[in-house]
């Protein structure tokens, strides 16, 4: 399996999927603790990979997604965005809107 | 280096976006000895008004300001906050 189907498998497997440094509950990273903080306090369940481990994925996602940095949030497979984006949107209601029923 | 930095990065916006606010700070001693921070790469704050982002997403305000800033995403910063707002927003 090439770079960008283990990318897209990853994305339709899971409805929710942050790529972080670090994982939930030890984030490597001020950025994607601040995310992870947002994503667990609108109460949904998400998938997460940690790309510190897994370099390869870490290069091919920034080409796939044409986004330079870490975190980035994915919901069905679409772009969300980075940390700035998605604190924006948890204190604006917009992320609980579009996580709302999806695990 | 670090206001070389944070010029490179103030000059690339100004032209790109015409802004009627740009407030760009070096954040990059916050993360001394940080994990990302070992590269030398650094990481900055930038806050950004221009009407060049009206009608457009938060996630479409970003990529243009990555776009913008171009190859200095590998060569000088390692992460990077953005507020991007339109001057109608501002107020």
């Amino acid at each position: 399996m090439d770079l960008n189907e283990r990318i897209e498998k990853q994305l339709s497997e899971n409805p929710v999927l942050l790529y972080m440094k670090g994982s939930p509950d030890f984030p490597q990273c001020g950025f994607s603790g601040q995310t992870v903080a947002a994503l667990k306090a609108t109460g949904t369940s998400f998938s997460y990979v940690n790309i510190l481990e897994d370099p390869e994925i870490r290069e091919g996602l920034k080409a796939y997604s044409n986004w330079p940095t870490f975190p980035q949030l994915y919901v069905n497979g679409e772009l969300v965005g980075g940390c700035d984006i998605v604190v924006e949107m948890y204190h604006s209601g917009e992320l609980q809107k579009l996580l709302g029923g999806k695990e | 280096m670090t206001s070389e930095r944070t010029a490179a990065i103030r000059q690339r916006l100004q032209s790109r976006f015409e802004p009627i606010e740009l407030l760009v700070k070096d954040q990059s001693h916050l993360h001394a000895g940080h994990e990302g921070a070992k590269d030398g790469r650094g990481h900055f704050d930038v806050s950004i008004s221009s009407a060049a982002f009206e009608g457009l997403s938060q996630i479409q305000r970003h990529r243009m300001v990555y776009d913008a800033l171009a190859e200095l995403m590998t060569t000088d910063i390692h992460a990077l906050r953005i507020k991007a707002s339109t001057p109608t927003e501002l107020h």
